[in-house]
């Protein structure tokens, strides 16, 4: 049923580290793998070689430009997106034949393919695009945390993790249960001061974001700076010759940089 | 949003239909025999339509009986329901004056409650969601049943209902344009709050995640039609709502004709108008594209 559970036993979900991720979409390409190779029907692509390419995806790297208030130089942040297995998640309640829902056990949002008749509006309800029709197959594919991985007794224990977390080359992706607040996870949230995406919505995301660590900045290199001898401003040597040779040809003098110039 | 014609006809039909049946229902007019039947044909052929188009742009329809589940939270599946159970009610009605002469009076006050109610689950579809700020709001209800009951006040040959409707439907519909066209940065969703990044400063796209386009950018991320958005402002309120309201201003006792024409010109203009419903809705998922 599309009606929410009204709390989950456990919040199972990411923790994805913005400082650390380094934008090589490994796990876009992991996630596609498995998803289409397992639960479910595959992750289509249309016109792959040919000059429209799209397909479905259910896990998206963005990349973003910060201009810090403070001045200095921009700083990229490359940001991974998927389902956030929101605690009020809107795409469920909407569904209209029940193929959405919420996990009570585990927290996880699934959408129950045999069910789906692809109305869309589930992905209406998402603020965060984490949910795609499948242009092919015509029924909702989403993020399903790998349920069919986390608790596969087949798989080798290191495994039993989402193929994007098992793969990311970076260990900018964490999974663990985020209703526990002595796991792993939720530690990683705590000290990092973990954020939701979009929190003006009230659709209170499990999946948390670590801020990028402020980057160093020179003028905090070390505060006897200042006081060091200062490196040579004038030329000497060849360099230096060549300075006054130049310099008397021009009319300028020789010495210090002034910088440009004027034109005219 | 992309303004599919499926559920442009869907919402366009449906209302002008489901409205003239509430007016059917309450004995406005009341019609028997072969009138009665040309009557409840034109509404049940809107009505009837509109629902049928809506089920093509599904991409898995065999699932769509399962719609009828989900009443609990579902406002999608609520309008499945009430659709399927008004229709069926003002049947039981329609048949009566059809073909027995008799109006049954609490059957048709009911259908017509029923017809109406219909058309507000249709608009909570979209007025329910907090994603498309420009739809999330009590408007958005207020005048699908609007655009429902002068639809259906023309095609009953109610003139002067329709006129007054038309005019106070004008009236709204601008305001609600106005106000529209304002929620999206009063709600305060940027791309500063959609990444969490705006602690540290302005944040612009640096390059999307893909270089083609999906399924979230044909869908939620059109900006194609709103090129012509104020051309179409125009035709609505001119072609749906004034001109319909200056035929019948003028003849009040309207002829068939005239009322037929008052009609498709209602139609056309509230076709354009739901273009626009569409067209101009921005959904916050542009945010992360940095595009609206």
């Amino acid at each position: 049923m599309t009606e929410l559970p009204r709390s989950t036993e456990r919040s199972l979900g990411l923790v994805i580290d913005l400082d650390t991720c380094v934008g090589c979409h490994a796990c876009v390409i992991s996630c596609k793998g498995w998803n289409t190779e397992n639960y479910g029907v595959p992750l289509s692509d249309v016109d792959a070689y040919g000059a429209d390419p799209h397909g479905t995806f259910l896990n998206r790297v963005h990349a973003y430009e910060v201009q810090p208030k403070t001045g200095g130089p921009a700083q990229t942040v490359h940001f991974p997106k998927s389902c956030l297995h929101c605690e009020d998640a809107p795409c469920v309640t909407v569904c209209p034949t029940g193929a959405s829902y919420k996990r009570a056990e585990d927290g996880i949002v699934l959408v129950n393919e045999d069910d789906c008749m692809g109305c869309g509006l589930c992905a209406w309800a998402c603020p965060y695009g984490a949910r795609e029709l499948d242009e092919l197959a015509g029924v909702m594919k989403k993020c399903t945390l790998c349920v069919d991985r986390i608790y596969n007794e087949n798989l080798p224990e290191e495994d039993r993790v989402p193929s994007c977390v098992r793969t990311c080359p970076a260990g900018a992706r964490h999974f663990g249960d985020l209703a526990d607040p002595d796991s792993e996870v939720s530690k990683l949230v705590a000290e990092r001061g973990g954020m939701d995406l979009m929190p003006e919505l009230g659709t209170r995301p499990v999946n948390k974001y670590l801020p990028p660590r402020p980057r160093d900045r020179e003028d905090k290199i070390d505060i006897l700076a200042p006081f060091l001898e200062p490196v040579i401003e004038e030329p000497e040597g060849f360099l230096g010759w060549l300075d006054r040779a130049l310099g008397a040809v021009s009319g300028q003098g020789a010495g210090k940089e002034t910088g440009q110039k004027e034109s005219g | 949003m992309h303004p599919a014609p499926s559920v442009i006809f869907f919402s366009t039909l449906s209302g002008a239909g489901f409205g003239l049946l509430a007016f059917l229902g309450i004995g406005m007019p009341v019609v028997f025999g072969w009138e009665a039947f040309g009557h409840y044909f034109v509404a049940y052929a809107l009505a009837v339509g509109g629902l049928v188009a809506s089920t093509f742009h599904l991409g898995n329809p065999k699932n769509a009986i399962k719609a009828f589940s989900q009443w609990k939270t579902s406002w999608l599946s609520r309008e499945g329901i009430m659709a399927v159970a008004s229709l069926l009610v003002m049947g039981l009605y329609a048949a009566s004056e059809i073909f027995l002469g008799l109006r049954v009076p609490w059957l048709g006050w009911l259908g017509a409650a029923m017809s109406l109610f219909t058309v507000f689950t249709t608009s909570m579809i979209y007025a329910q969601l907090k994603t498309v700020p420009r739809w999330n709001h009590p408007s958005t209800p207020v005048l699908f049943l609007l655009y429902a009951l002068a639809g259906g006040a023309i095609l009953a040959g109610n003139g002067n209902i329709a006129l007054v409707l038309l005019l106070i439907t004008a009236a709204l519909q601008l305001l609600a344009w106005r106000a529209g066209d304002r929620r999206f940065a009063a709600r305060g969703s940027t791309i500063e709050t959609a990444t969490g990044l705006g602690f540290m400063g302005k944040v612009r796209q640096f390059e999307p995640p893909h270089t083609g386009s999906n399924y979230l950018l044909r869908e939620m991320v059109h900006v194609i039609g709103r090129k012509h958005a104020r051309t179409l402002r125009i035709i609505a309120i001119a072609a749906g709502l004034l001109a319909p309201a200056a035929l019948l201003a003028v003849t009040p006792e309207a002829p068939l004709a005239l009322l037929a024409l008052a009609g498709a010109l209602h139609l056309a203009g509230v076709f354009a108008q739901r273009w626009l419903f569409f067209a101009e809705a921005e959904h916050v998922v542009g945010l992360y594209y940095d595009r609206r």
